[in-house]
């Protein structure tokens, strides 16, 4: 492997400065590396020239003085961020040819700061899963094996093009979104870094929503630093989204490297249920005996609504994404199916545009908030919702963070669990409760399974404390020496 | 409380009307995407991304629209909710971009205001609105420009409403007509709505039913495409007629939206209850509640404008009018503004009271009869305010007699000359000299020996007929109190 694509952002734009290398030499080593990796399917669509252009760019901006931030930093986008004159489907067949005229906001602040997008990342469609395997352009392959090599396995998802792509080199770093998990579960079965900040702290502007109260952008990287990096850059208030918060973003890297000596750790003990996988729960109990070396002090906490979490997400969510995908009606954009009635061309459009993920979600959605059902359903999941937030709020009075496994199971093989919608939803049982309260969490690869499969563990805060995130996550990393090498198949 | 029941052969009914008034916002941007609005535009010029709801766009609400809504509200004294939320009304239809329109369903932003209407007998009465709220306008389709195409008009999507609802407390189409007159007047002074009927940025929805006195109200329709003031009695008027021959004919009146076709006065059905669509309410969750503090609503009170009740009031109480005047005179926007300019030009008057009254009756009476047949309206006046307080300035030196002063008045209209000017050349002034008069009333008592007999023989009612020869031999000169006393010297 090209040593130009095994290092992070500092000791690249050390080397850019040094004049050891260029930007393009950078941006080519990349794109270099998707072409080897395409069979992973991580991309949907790749723009390589337009890299190169940009790299040249920002080569001019080294060379004048004038260097940004991110300046080189080659960028994977997840297919849900609009991108303008960038082909932006979500996943979907729907938006198979959508380019829209607009960037969304934590695009135009990544790029504005100097990153390189190299292409538009796999994703299930419109964020509906946990697997990747729900997109119209076929499923994303996890560029990591187990030993034995017998099957492709699914990256995690929804956000699974991103995981895949930075785990498997073709990018730096990546966004993702987040809205039941679909950052920090891919980043786990990827082993890579993956932050699902505050609710607010990044822009929704330009997202494709999925689930508008729970949707959240977030970067992954194959380190702590990048992560932190990117989230410093793409966080702040934007007018152009009502729900985003006015907040002074701090530098997260300042976070990094400081003590974790007398701060406190909640380990909930409903995430410890009969049935763990027992190597989860290894490197979980692993992790806990890092934290404690590096002088943090453990506690049992308790977070009893952790068990309607579920079925809350997949009452609230469903029922969000039936009403923000009604705009996918065939009539002004996307793909459109003739019909002899303005029914039938909605029929007829939507039947063809989405697939049965989707299909499956509307339907949910559209059934809990009828008459008669919205009050037994949607109002008391807000409800439920609201006991989900207090028991975070409650354990935060008594401890800093708290550690829990991101999944319950490490990478399952393409093609399982298609025809058990509920098996693929439990996918989500430790990552939805933090979206529905909007607290961050970020993941942080431990491990390697006995098959040789990368295990995750999540960090998660109070709300807007994503230093003390990244404070962890950095002593985890550092303990852990976890070596992506981009998995066995490379 | 007066009643006004309608008697039939079988015998008498009452009618319940409720209105649904859209209002749109007087507001140079729309509620949720800063895209200007417009009248008349071309299709689809005033068309953010936002309003056709493309991939990833989220709406941020206008704050101005909200002032607007809260200041309807305390005009119609409501209460003004400190916490609202704006819901989805999920539904397709082609020229609705997002497939939901963002209403205020759950928490309305204002409750429980009232409105007095006037009954024709002079009474008043209190017609309560159970709500308004804010929400989104829809697009425009176009089914008649192809034979199987339909064309849609974006311009008008995402533009602010305020949607007034009343209680069913109005009994007759009159007073339907007249609460829509008094809102329609009241969302002008406050400038939160120009409140054109014809141009949609008022819109009518009319629900109505029928029962007999002292029974429970009927099953109501809502009727739909209202467009004018007269139309929603032509409606009613039908839609009542049409419910009690269905009840006399032991039929029953179904629950649905009728549509109002203006060309044959009737209304037709739309669709039924059983279609109504499962609009699936739910708070929107791209929008932060409206949260408002007391402060900001005592703000927003102290900057409402005068009423046109508290005006009326006001004329009568400081000027004098009558409560007929009063009211004829704030039914619009710019006639009081008109009034009170006359009222600070009139000059040299002893009795300011009586001045007041004379320049009412000179706007109600002349000046609206010339704006009326010249069309137009009264800010685009020929007479300018200024130039009416001369002319009654004129009439209150005595200088001209009400008679010549519509002569002049007539030109005034025409020209738009100063009054002064007119009265000079064209040898108007009236003649108050008591020599001149005296030698005119000397020969009328001579050409009329006859009358001036029966006269003193005491046929008093002859006086008049002295007057009217005087004035007509001084040719309508003549001042009217001199002949009056010299008259009664001579005669």
């Amino acid at each position: 492997m090209n040593e130009l694509i095994q290092l992070s952002y500092s000791a690249l734009r050390q080397k850019v400065l040094n004049k050891e290398v260029t930007v393009q030499e950078i941006v080519k080593a990349y794109t270099d590396q998707m072409q080897k990796t395409e069979k992973l399917n991580a991309f949907v669509t790749i723009c390589p020239d337009q890299a190169l252009k940009q790299a040249q760019e920002a080569d001019q901006r080294f060379q004048k003085g004038e260097a940004r931030p991110l300046d080189g930093f080659p960028l994977a986008v997840k297919d849900n961020f609009c991108v303008q004159g960038m082909r932006t489907t979500a996943g979907s067949k729907i938006l198979e040819n959508f380019v829209p005229t607009y960037t969304s906001t934590v695009v135009q602040k990544l790029v504005g700061a100097g990153s390189i997008v190299v292409g538009k990342t796999n994703m299930d469609e419109f964020a509906m899963g946990s697997s990747t395997t729900t997109s119209f352009f076929g499923p994303t392959v996890n560029p990591w094996k187990s030993k034995d090599h017998a099957s492709d396995l699914i990256p995690g998802g929804s956000s699974g093009g991103s995981s895949a792509s930075v785990a498997a080199h073709s990018s730096l770093g990546a966004l993702g979104s987040d809205t039941g998990g679909s950052i920090r579960q891919p980043a786990a079965l990827c082993g890579v870094v993956g932050i699902k900040p505050t609710y607010g702290l990044c822009s929704r502007y330009g997202i494709i929503a999925f689930a508008s109260s729970l949707d959240q952008a977030g970067p992954f990287a194959r380190t702590v630093e990048d992560t932190a990096l990117l989230l410093r850059e793409m966080a702040g208030h934007d007018s152009k989204d009502s729900t985003s918060l006015q907040y002074q973003v701090p530098d997260y890297l300042k976070a990094l490297g400081k003590s974790i000596r007398g701060m406190k750790v909640g380990i909930p003990k409903e995430y410890r249920p009969d049935g763990l996988n027992a190597e989860i729960a290894h490197w979980w109990d692993q992790t806990i005996l890092w934290l404690k070396d590096a002088g943090a002090e453990v506690v049992e906490i308790s977070l009893p609504y952790t068990k309607y979490g579920l079925p809350t997400y997949y009452i609230i969510a469903p029922a969000e994404a039936s009403s923000n995908l009604a705009r996918y009606d065939g009539v002004r954009y996307g793909l459109r199916v003739p019909g002899g009635t303005l029914d039938d061309l909605y029929s007829y459009t939507r039947t063809a545009g989405f697939g049965d993920e989707v299909k499956r979600r509307i339907l949910i959605g559209t059934y809990v908030l009828s008459a008669g059902k919205y009050e037994d359903y949607y109002l008391r999941a807000q409800r439920v919702r609201q006991c989900v937030t207090n028991d975070f709020n409650a354990a935060y009075q008594k401890v800093d963070v708290i550690l829990t496994p991101t999944t319950a199971n490490t990478a399952f093989k393409i093609g399982e669990n298609i025809t058990d919608p509920i098996a693929m939803y439990l996918q989500d049982v430790f990552t939805v409760t933090t979206n529905l309260a909007g607290i961050p969490g970020i993941s942080v690869p431990v491990g390697l399974s006995k098959e040789g499969l990368p295990i995750g563990m999540q960090v998660l805060g109070p709300m807007l404390q994503e230093e003390k995130l990244f404070q962890f996550a950095h002593i985890i990393e550092q303990a852990a020496r976890f070596k992506n090498l981009g998995g066995h198949s490379l | 409380m007066t009643h006004s029941f309608i008697k039939t052969a079988t015998g008498l009914w009452e009618v319940v009307i409720g209105l649904e008034v859209h209002a749109q916002v007087k507001s140079l941007s729309k509620l949720f995407s800063g895209a200007a609005t417009s009248f008349a535009a071309d299709p689809n010029t005033k068309v953010s991304l936002v309003d056709a709801a493309l991939p990833g766009m989220l709406p941020v609400v206008n704050k101005f629209c909200i002032e607007q809504a809260v200041k309807t509200g305390l005009a119609l004294r409501g209460d003004i909710a400190l916490h609202s939320v704006f819901d989805r009304k999920n539904y397709f239809y082609a020229d609705l971009p997002q497939g939901y329109q963002i209403s205020q369903f759950y928490h309305p932003i204002v409750r429980n205001g009232f409105l007095e209407i006037d009954l024709e007998n002079g009474e008043t009465k209190t017609i309560h609105i159970e709500r308004i709220h804010l929400e989104q306008d829809a697009g425009k389709s176009i089914h008649d420009l192809h034979p199987d195409k339909s064309f849609i008009d974006l311009n008008r999507s995402g533009t602010a409403l305020m949607e007034i609802v009343t209680k069913p407390d109005m009994r007759s189409a009159h007073e339907a007509m007249d609460f829509i007159k008094k809102l329609r007047l009241i969302l002008r002074y406050l400038g939160s709505c120009d409140a054109n009927m014809d141009e949609g940025s008022l819109r009518v929805d009319v629900n109505i039913s029928v029962h007999r006195p002292g029974t429970p109200f009927g099953t109501r329709a809502e009727i739909k495409n209202v467009n004018s003031i007269r139309f929603i009695g032509q409606a009613i008027d039908h839609e009542i007629n049409r419910q009690i021959a269905l009840l006399e004919s032991d039929q029953s009146v179904d629950q649905e939206t009728r549509l109002f076709d203006a060309s044959s006065g009737t209304t037709r059905s739309m669709r039924s209850k059983e279609d109504a669509q499962d609009y699936r309410y739910f708070p929107d969750p791209d929008l932060r509640p409206i949260v408002l503090t007391e402060d900001y609503i005592q703000k927003v009170q102290e900057s409402l404008p005068e009423l046109p009740n508290e005006k009326r009031t006001r004329f009568m109480e400081d000027y004098g009018l009558s409560r007929y005047d009063a009211t004829v005179l704030v039914s619009d926007l710019e006639t009081p503004l008109y009034y009170e300019k006359v009222l600070k030009n009139l000059k040299g008057w002893k009795d300011q009271i009586e001045a007041a009254k004379l320049a009412s009756n000179w706007i109600s009476g002349e000046l609206f009869a010339a704006l009326n047949e010249k069309n137009l309206s009264i800010d685009k006046s020929p007479i300018a305010p200024e130039k009416l307080a001369q002319l009654l300035n004129l009439i209150g030196e005595g200088k001209l007699s009400g008679r010549l002063a519509k002569d002049v008045f007539e030109i005034m209209i025409e020209t738009g000359q100063e009054p002064e000017k007119i009265v000079d050349e064209k040898g108007l002034v009236q003649i108050s000299d008591t020599g001149a008069l005296e030698a005119i009333v000397d020969q009328v008592i001579k050409d009329n020996p006859k009358m001036v007999e029966e006269y003193k023989s005491g046929k008093d009612k002859l006086f008049g007929f002295f007057v009217g020869q005087t004035m007509k031999l001084s040719g309508g000169k003549a001042n009217p109190q001199m002949i009056n006393e010299i008259l009664k010297r001579k005669l």
